[in-house]
């Protein structure tokens, strides 16, 4: 089984490397870009019966700062 | 007085945290992160700068759960000092022993210069021996040094006087210009500024120097 995570800065956090990548975006002309946010994805490979409790668990520890970034996960 | 340099995989100031803290008196001994004890008797621990794991996740996010590091949680739970430079500081902030978040420079890039601080408190064991407002040149070199609080943790640092330096011309977007906090018992100290680079007339300055001679000297009257 799996679990996609994925790490997002919070709302209201600046995320320089996302106004970086649209300012650049813009400049190749690429127009209507109106924000762009930068995040990551985390896929684990889970043994059977790893529940979704555990990898919250995860991502509060480890995975994401909950200071300044939301968590999402997925199991598949 | 004895202290201890942590070693993490990727650490590259921790000879240059070493010669400081012997400079100042201090028998000082390197810790290998895997590690699960301190040595015995121990006065400060010293976290240094760096590219733990290679900075992978987040800056010191990885080294934040390095057997060693529930040993300094409980090092400085028992009101041990604690001093967390650059990637160290990343670290502490991991660990929540200091409040706050290291973002990426406003600026996106790597700085690497002499930066001129304002010495913000002289109330800790670690700025004692400088002058209040004290303005000192200190070297930074960092990629993600941009110090962020809420509004609330900003406020609770300034009101209990926990900002121990400031920059003089804010060079990464840090919060209130701030270079270095204080932990709310005063004995956890993170800067992301390298003191430990200016320690000797022969580095090209020693505003560092006084750092260490402020520790040295709270253990002597201790």
């Amino acid at each position: 089984m799996k679990a996609t995570v994925t790490v997002m800065l919070k709302q209201g956090v600046l995320d320089p490397q996302g106004e970086a990548v649209k300012s650049a975006l813009g400049a190749m002309g690429f127009a209507g870009v109106e924000g762009v946010r930068q995040g990551k994805v985390i896929e684990l490979d889970l043994a059977p019966g790893t529940t979704e409790a555990q990898v919250t668990e995860m991502c509060e520890k480890l995975l994401a700062n909950t200071v300044i970034e939301s968590y999402r996960v997925e199991m598949a | 007085m004895k202290a201890a340099v942590l070693v993490f995989p990727g650490s590259n100031c921790d000879r240059d945290l070493a010669v400081a803290f012997r400079a100042a008196g201090f028998d000082t001994a390197m810790v290998w992160h895997k590690e699960t004890e301190l040595p015995a008797g121990l006065d400060v621990i010293g976290v240094p700068g760096g590219f733990s794991y290679g900075d992978y996740l987040r800056c010191g996010a990885i080294a934040a759960q390095s057997p060693i590091m529930r040993a300094v949680a409980g090092f400085a739970g028992r009101g041990g000092h604690v001093l967390g430079i650059c990637n160290g500081f990343q670290v502490l902030c991991e660990t929540r022993l200091l409040p706050g978040v290291l973002m990426r420079n406003a600026g996106l890039k790597f700085v690497c210069r002499m930066q001129g601080l304002r010495v913000a408190t002289t109330d800790s064991p670690f700025t004692s021996a400088y002058q209040p407002g004290q303005e000192i040149d200190v070297p930074i070199a960092h990629h993600d040094g941009n110090y962020q609080i809420d509004a609330e943790g900003l406020a609770q640092l300034r009101d209990e006087d926990r900002i121990a330096f400031s920059y003089v011309g804010n060079p990464n977007g840090s919060v209130g210009d701030i270079a270095g906090v204080l932990s709310a018992n005063r004995r956890v100290l993170g800067l992301m500024p390298h003191p430990e680079r200016v320690v000797d007339a022969a580095h090209g300055g020693t505003d560092g120097a006084p750092l260490f001679a402020s520790l040295a000297a709270a253990f002597v009257a201790a």
